[in-house]
């Protein structure tokens, strides 16, 4: 309660400085536009904003230990947030100078207009995809592999019950929990993408068979898509889990692969309604009735005259419902219904671990364990999100 | 005012029926489970007379047309049946089999819970997310709107339980302000009650504000091309009182369907919040019967959670009607 007020007090102690600004600014430039037309919220905006970062930057150059000698965690995470932003903001600053300068006229020209969140997620991807395809060759072990050493600390200082071995630690019952991380990116990433990929067959071929036969069939078809959205995604996800688990019985490799097939054809289902919409936009285009008249036949019509016209708004979509099943895929099996063992996987790993989260006081890098498996998943998304965004601004030619 | 009333009664009558038809699906969906019920209580050393007993105790052996109206009479009566886990519980310990293990005694607690944190939520996040939607708007472009917009994109896309242990970790654990495990008691003040949600309450806070935000935004800029802001503004008025006055008005519509449907995406982001918070809500009872296959709830929380999530879109549909006038009004 004492904290609320506090932060109360100071709001309005920035909200005064905010006019003093202001004031001070008017007197000193002699009334220049820029002071002269601005709002007090405006002033009180920048006050707060240069308060947080001086805040900020104050609480960077704290010590790292507390006076007990005990790390204190808070300053540490601090820390690691503001260098992994720096970072990666250098990191995608040069990805970009680079993307200038080398590849064909056309990549070249692309990067040249990109923000910088757009270049951060392309390089994220690139990263995940390869850590995902060299899962193998970078993981310093198996990922089912079992050492002797159990709930080793991360950090490998032996002192402390770490092992010089496992940079990161090991699990529960002696996994290397690095090895998990890169083969996450492996299993997590990789059936997220062939569900993906399942989900645009399906519901692309069908929205445009729908929209280039039409009538009954289209009719039918809508309906059906029509009751299955009714039901929220995550929910019918987990009932249809049940009926399954049911039916893959002691066989937990067979749940994995029902999973995929249930996330597909629920997901397919936002696929056809826009591969439906899109292609109703362009059958009823003269080069499609022209194919028509010529006597082309259905495959001709959707292979070589819609779906080139529609690749554009499918292509932004996909990276969309990539995100969507993905993220289903996380938290189902964070919930414990999706990816079974022992195959490595992020959502799981952060069920397990999340109970390190409490020795944040002791061991800063222990109680990070969870947050970096969850973190891996929210990285990868955002990554994708920034990409989409900047694609769809281009494609739809908005500058305001 | 008859048009409105026809076109709400239109939607009403589709609402109704897709609630029909969703029902159908979800009672389907349960009845391809290989074997049946019955087999699934008792296990694998089942007796066949044990077998056949229970299945009349359950009317499993009724067609399946009978069985589907007698699951829908008791629902539309709330009555949703009995529990595996309860019926199997009360047998073993020998008191009259699963006399009193309804599904719905077992729901409607958990049910006010989590409607309780859908409500706090809610308090929290509309006002938040049109006040920022609006300024956002208001100073598009600025460097406070590129930083709205890379932090409600990232929080979007993060999953829920990467904030919410995040937030565990700064607010709970770090500096221990709340609590982070909501467990709550029917009989709780209401104070230690609000404590106790708060925290995932704040998690779902972020998720759906930044959703909010986003849509109020888009919905406010584009009304500022229409013409007749353009005329406002050149007349002189200030960009607050164009946006309070000429645009809001307008904008009411689609800000009103988008806080609807954010409250839709809610009753899915509660499942996973609430098994991280171990809060005792729909969302874990659900969770929770899913892993030990308990039918009869698993199938009652799933047409709850469709129920809710069509009611609110059937919302969205009939409050954008009415504050529109050109959808009231047809040309």
């Amino acid at each position: 309660m004492t904290a609320l007020l506090y932060i109360l007090a100071a709001l309005v102690i920035l909200l005064a400085l905010g006019w003093l600004a202001r004031f001070v600014g008017q007197k000193a430039t002699g009334n220049k536009p820029l002071f002269r037309d601005m709002p007090l919220a405006v002033a009180f905006g920048y006050v707060l904003g240069a308060a947080i970062v001086i805040a900020g930057i104050w609480y960077y150059f704290q010590p790292v230990t507390t006076e007990q000698g005990t790390p204190d965690a808070g300053v540490t995470f601090f820390h690691w947030a503001v260098h992994g932003f720096i970072l990666a903001a250098i990191a995608a600053f040069l990805f970009r100078l680079l993307g200038r300068h080398v590849g064909t006229a056309g990549s070249k020209k692309l990067f040249r207009h990109m923000p910088l969140t757009a270049a951060f997620g392309i390089l994220v991807i690139i990263l995940y995809a390869f850590t995902a395809i060299f899962a193998g060759v970078l993981a310093p072990y198996g990922q089912e592999e079992v050492f002797a050493q159990v709930n080793a600390l991360p950090g490998g200082d032996a002192s402390v019950g770490g092992n010089p071995d496992h940079p990161l630690g090991t699990d529960q019952i002696g996994r290397d929990l690095m090895s998990r991380l890169i083969y996450g990116a492996q299993n997590t990433v990789g059936i997220a993408f062939a569900t993906t990929l399942i989900a645009f067959l399906l519901g692309g071929s069908l929205g445009f068979l729908a929209a280039t036969i039409q009538g009954w069939l289209d009719q039918v078809l809508s309906r059906v898509v029509d009751v299955l959205m009714a039901i929220p995604s995550l929910i019918f996800a987990l009932l249809l889990m049940t009926i399954a688990s049911a039916w893959a019985g002691s066989q937990q490799w067979l749940l994995t692969v029902y999973m995929v097939v249930i996330i597909a054809v629920i997901d397919s289902t936002r696929v056809f309604r826009l591969a439906r919409a899109v292609g109703m936009n362009i059958v009823v285009m003269d080069y499609i009735e022209a194919a028509k008249l010529r006597g082309e036949g259905l495959g001709y019509l959707i292979f070589r005259e819609i779906l080139p016209n529609a690749t554009a708004p499918l292509l932004a979509e996909f990276g969309l419902r990539f995100c969507f099943v993905f993220l289903t895929i996380a938290a189902l099996s964070f919930l414990g219904v999706g990816i079974q063992p022992p195959l490595a996987d992020w959502g799981t790993m952060v069920r397990d671990l999340a109970q390190f989260i409490n020795f944040a006081a002791f061991s800063p890098l222990t109680a990070a364990l969870p947050i970096m498996a969850a973190g891996a998943i929210a990285l990868l998304t955002v990554a994708v999100n920034f990409v989409v965004d900047w694609m769809l601004q281009k494609s739809s030619g908005l500058k305001e | 005012m008859n048009a409105v009333l026809k076109i709400i009664l239109q939607r009403l009558a589709l609402g109704v029926l897709t609630l029909f038809i969703v029902s159908i699906v979800i009672f389907l969906a349960v009845n391809m489970l290989p074997g049946d019920f019955a087999e699934a209580i008792l296990g694998q050393g089942a007796t066949p007379e044990a077998v056949a007993a229970i299945r009349r105790d359950l009317g499993l052996d009724q067609p399946l047309v009978v069985r589907y109206w007698d699951w829908l009479s008791g629902v539309l009566q709330g009555d949703l049946g009995n529990s595996f886990a309860q019926a199997n519980f009360s047998a073993f310990v020998g008191s009259e089999s699963g006399g009193n293990a309804g599904v719905a005694q077992q729901i409607a607690p958990r049910f006010a819970n989590t409607m309780f944190l859908a409500g706090v939520t809610a308090c929290i996040a509309v006002p938040l997310a049109v006040g920022l939607g609006v300024l956002a708007a208001l100073y598009r472009n600025s460097a406070f709107d590129k930083a709205a917009n890379v932090f409600t994109l990232s929080s979007i896309s993060s999953p829920e339980f990467f904030l919410a242990y995040v937030l565990i970790l700064f607010l709970a654990v770090l500096n221990p302000m709340l609590p982070s495990l909501s467990n709550i008691y029917p009989d709780m003040g209401i104070a230690e009650r609000l404590q106790k949600t708060l925290l995932p309450a704040l998690t779902l806070t972020l998720v759906v504000t930044a959703h909010m935000m986003r849509m109020t935004r888009a919905a406010i800029i584009n009304l500022l091309a229409s013409p007749y802001i353009e005329m406002a503004r050149l007349k002189g008025v200030k960009p607050l009182r164009i946006i309070t006055h000429h645009a809001l008005p307008n904008a009411l519509a689609p800000i009103i369907n988008v806080i609807a449907l954010n409250l839709a995406y809610l009753i899915t982001g509660v499942v996973v919040v609430e098994v991280v918070f171990v809060y005792p809500g729909i969302g874990q009872l659900f969770v929770d019967s899913v892993k030990i296959r308990d039918i009869p709830v698993v199938q009652a929380c799933c047409l709850i959670f469709a129920a809710a999530y069509i009611l609110l879109n059937l919302l969205a549909d009939i409050l954008s009607i009415l504050s529109n006038p050109r959808l009231r009004h047809k040309r």
